[in-house]
């Protein structure tokens, strides 16, 4: 009955697999266009950093460091750069969109189009949300925890490397072969090889199996961290609300992306081995693949706005210049939250016709996680309430998450009523409703934190100016984009068409249109934020000498800016649950003697070497050149193995090194005073 | 003034002690302090891996599609040696763990050597019943029934060849280092690694075998 072994009737050659030189996509011109200013910007980059002899210094004290804070810093360039990729990916469908009336093809053809709406919504989720809320995890947890490190640094540099393998990879579909063209849940039967013969599925498949692991060890990495590694006296009800929603969110994390890879492997069997787990034939189910990868799926949006929350937290209580109102309700909001994000998942699949009973328990559930929700956002009104509210930016982001989160909140639950849902499923409304809640909770958070967080990275903070174009663009942008679509999906339009016939509903494409363009002048403006800033980083105005510019409350703003890598030079003991603000209040001194070696992880290459074997692997698997697959899977093994043979993984900085760090920031510190 | 008296991570210190807000005098911290911890929320996640593939095999398990179910395919008497051959790896497995907290090398090297036979036994029967299924035309691309039990029981194999490979590479490193801190953590992790497996086996041999037998 071995019918269908070999999975694809396609020539594989024993070196190339199934690449061949038409696999190259020269004929669609953008994408030619695209690659020629990728690869002379590439160049570019390469030529610039042998030039000015960067690649040991990259190679040294970024790419194989295990300090958390790089590796935060890291994670966060690598998201913004993804946001750029993904954006691009936006404002082509809006492009098409507008132009596709009235007969018009429109500029895209379906091929490109389908892979395009594909490619922003697993860019977007996958390589930049995860990575921004990561980073931002990963640089300040262990700073607000007092420790020195998290529990298992190398496993964190491996993590960040096989987040970028997985990013690597997706690039790599734009110009060698294709992407999915499946929508971002690449759900079966249309995923499997019947449908989608191409390598766009198996490009999908790898690069979230390879940044997948790396998130997986990162969220058991920070649970560890969390738990095991704060400052005496600081118990977990005296943790900042910050590293509480990282700890939930890493619970999800570890709790869910089990899920994701399980699933995407019986997809990957289907495809290779001819398995039939969600085929039309010989008793597959495909329904079973859409409540898995929900299962995943649902705790995944809380994965990314938990953070968030917590961020805002931070926020909304350091620039009103008070404790954060109601903490411990927030904590409890917050693990109701982690519990419920696993009993909705049928709420994305009410029309799969699971019948009235399973479909009102799922929206009820649903209903219900509105009330932490709920709790949350009054419990940041009343930290406003009657303080001395600072409107600097990051306070300025947490405000318009506020009016924006609310309006999503609110549809949600209007989605969550599975008879409005039958109306409303897989329409503009559903997609306006995501983005309402991802952009203005998880971006605008996102945003709210590196503005936030910056001096503290870098030793001086970002230009308010161009942060203000950028915000008030992004916000009014946000607005305009993705209100027509609420319009647009109550009429009845679906998600994910190319072209439209009734031209009254033009005017409404127009507006979203005209909103993505504002939201690209948001991002030009934030990169011009970021040249402004780094040109001015030594002026008065930017320059932050105190290490802690902006009156925070916390662990972190106890040590300099950026902090060194010890991060604090002696382990700080907390009382109260704002440990810096308590510090503060009781006139603590700091120490200009009495230091002493201190105790810290070793760097290596092992995790570079192991994303980049990864890299190999996947693409080995998604062309069939299995004798690629084969080496690599091997080298990863070996090296993993070559890894544990290496026991000295620590080391001591010297006393005088310390001597010499703290000495520098007592003359900062004492300049800071003069000037 | 010593703050090492405020090591206590429990309560809030009182009076003097209020106003301590450093550790002036600390000491380096045991390397892999978390591992236990860490270790064993990666093994939680592993499980959520066997859940999904258990779950799918409940649902998939009697989609036969026209071809033969576990009546007609499962041999117990062989699936009994089987879950034996894993079961006394386990009790071998423990025999190690008791001569390393004794310090005596050479009995964690020779019982670790013996789990290693019992477990390699193990997938060698697992591989026949494998070979036998498919050679009489019952592979995994028959009917989703035999997908998921290939992909179930298959998970569980790989998970075990994996330990064998780990299993080797430390008793190289205890030849090496000897039962120093650091290998007596491994030979923990993978303690915890190879009872796990006998966990999830036992849920595979009730769920899939005998209870396959019953339908």
């Amino acid at each position: 009955m071995a019918t269908n072994m070999t999975p694809s009737p396609l020539d594989v050659s024993p070196i190339f697999g199934r690449f061949t030189l038409e696999s190259l996509p020269l004929q669609e011109p953008i994408v030619v266009g695209t690659f020629c200013v990728v690869a002379l910007g590439g160049i570019a980059l390469v030529a610039a950093l042998t030039y000015f002899k960067l690649w040991g210094y990259l190679w040294k004290e970024w790419f194989t460091s295990v300090d958390h804070k790089k590796i935060g810093v890291m994670y966060v360039i690598l998201g913004i750069v993804m946001l750029l990729r993904g954006f691009s990916d936006a404002i082509m469908m809006r492009a098409q969109q507008v132009l596709a009336f009235g007969g018009s093809e429109g500029y895209l053809n379906p091929h490109h189009y389908d892979q395009i709406f594909t490619a922003h919504g697993v860019i977007m989720i996958f390589f930049v949300a995860m990575p921004l809320v990561t980073g931002l995890m990963n640089y300040v947890v262990p700073l607000q925890i007092g420790a020195r490190d998290v529990s298992f640094p190398f496993l964190n540099n491996f993590s960040f490397w096989m987040t970028a393998g997985g990013a690597v990879t997706v690039m790599m579909s734009l110009f060698v072969g294709e992407f999915a063209q499946t929508g971002w849940l690449a759900m079966p039967p249309l995923s499997g090889i019947s449908y989608s013969p191409g390598v766009g599925v198996d490009y999908y498949i790898w690069s979230l199996q390879i940044a997948g692991v790396g998130t997986l060890l990162s969220g058991v990495n920070l649970i560890c961290t969390i738990v095991k590694m704060r400052a005496p006296g600081m118990t977990m009800m005296k943790m900042p609300i910050f590293c509480w929603t990282s700890l939930c969110t890493n619970i999800l994390i570890v709790a869910a992306f089990p899920v994701l890879t399980a699933v995407l492997a019986l997809l990957s069997l289907d495809r290779y081995a001819g398995t039939a787990f969600f085929t039309n034939t010989l008793g597959g189910n495909p329904m079973m693949y859409v409540n898995l990868i929900w299962i995943w799926g649902h705790p995944e949006v809380y994965i990314l706005i938990l953070p968030a929350f917590g961020v805002f937290s931070e926020v909304v209580s350091t620039f009103s210049g008070k404790r954060l109102f109601g903490y411990t309700s927030m904590v409890y909001a917050t693990a109701v939250i982690t519990l419920l994000a696993y009993v909705v998942w049928l709420h994305h699949f009410f029309t799969m016709g699971s019948g009235a009973s399973v479909n009102s328990f799922f929206g009820i559930t649903t209903m219900v996680i509105s009330i932490p929700t709920g709790a949350k956002i009054f419990n940041w009104l009343f930290t406003m309430y009657r303080g001395r509210v600072r409107f600097e930016l990051p306070m300025m982001w947490a405000i318009a998450f506020m009016f924006t989160f609310t309006i999503g909140g609110m549809t949600g639950v209007l989605l969550a009523v599975p008879p409005a849902d039958f109306v409303l499923h897989n329409s503009l409304f559903l997609v306006a409703h995501f983005h309402n809640v991802i952009i203005g909770g998880v971006v605008f958070g996102m945003f709210a934190g590196i503005n936030y967080w910056f001096p503290k990275a870098f030793g001086f903070k970002l230009d308010p100016f161009w942060g203000k174009v950028s915000f008030w663009t992004w916000v009014s942008g946000f607005y305009f984009a993705f209100m027509p679509l609420y319009v647009l999906g109550l009429m009845g339009v679906t998600r994910r068409l190319r072209t439209f016939d009734d031209p009254s509903l033009r005017i409404w494409f127009e507006i979203a249109a005209f909103g993505a363009f504002l939201v690209a002048i948001g991002i030009l403006a934030m990169l011009i934020q970021f040249y402004v800033s780094i040109r001015d980083r030594n002026t008065e105005r930017l320059r932050d000498t105190t290490g802690d510019p902006w009156n925070g409350r916390t662990l972190e703003w106890a040590t300099s800016s950026p902090p060194p890598d010890y991060n604090f030079a002696f382990t700080p003991v907390v009382h109260d649950g704002e440990a810096w603000a308590d510090m503060k209040r009781r006139g603590f001194v700091r120490p200009i003697e009495g230091f002493k070696p201190i105790h810290m992880p070793r760097n290596t290459g092992a995790g570079v070497i192991l994303a980049g074997l990864s890299v190999g692997f996947g693409v080995g698997m998604i062309w069939y050149v299995w004798w690629l697959a084969a080496v690599c899977f091997v080298g990863m093994i070996g090296t993993a193995i070559g890894h544990t043979f290496n026991y000295k993984r620590d080391y001591h900085i010297p006393v005088d090194e310390v001597i010499e760090t703290e000495g520098r920031r007592t003359r900062q510190l004492a300049g800071g005073a003069v000037a | 003034m010593s703050a090492a008296t405020v090591t206590d991570t429990t309560g809030t210190p009182a009076g003097e002690e209020r106003d301590v807000f450093l550790l002036l005098d600390e000491h380096d911290h045991p390397e892999g302090a978390s591992t236990m911890l860490g270790f064993w929320i990666y093994l939680m996640s592993d499980c959520l891996i066997f859940a999904m593939l258990f779950a799918t095999y409940g649902v998939l398990g009697t989609s036969y599609a026209g071809g033969p179910g576990p009546k007609q395919l499962f041999e117990l008497p062989l699936v009994a040696l089987n879950t034996t051959m894993l079961l006394l790896s386990s009790i071998t497995y423990g025999f190690a763990m008791l001569a390393m907290t004794d310090g005596k090398q050479r009995a964690t090297q020779g019982w670790l050597a013996i789990t290693g036979l019992f477990g390699l036994a193990f997938l060698c029967i697992e591989m026949y019943e494998f070979s036998g299924l498919i050679r009489e035309g019952h592979g995994p691309w028959s009917s989703a029934f035999l997908s998921s039990f290939f992909t179930l029981v298959g998970t569980h194999g790989l998970h075990v060849t994996f330990g064998l490979v780990w299993l080797v590479t430390l008793m190289v490193q205890v030849q090496w280092k000897g039962l120093i801190p650091a290998n007596r953590r491994r030979l923990m992790c993978l303690s915890l690694f190879w009872h796990f497996l006998d966990v999830i086996w036992i849920g595979v041999f009730t769920f899939v075998y005998l209870m396959g037998m019953l339908r």
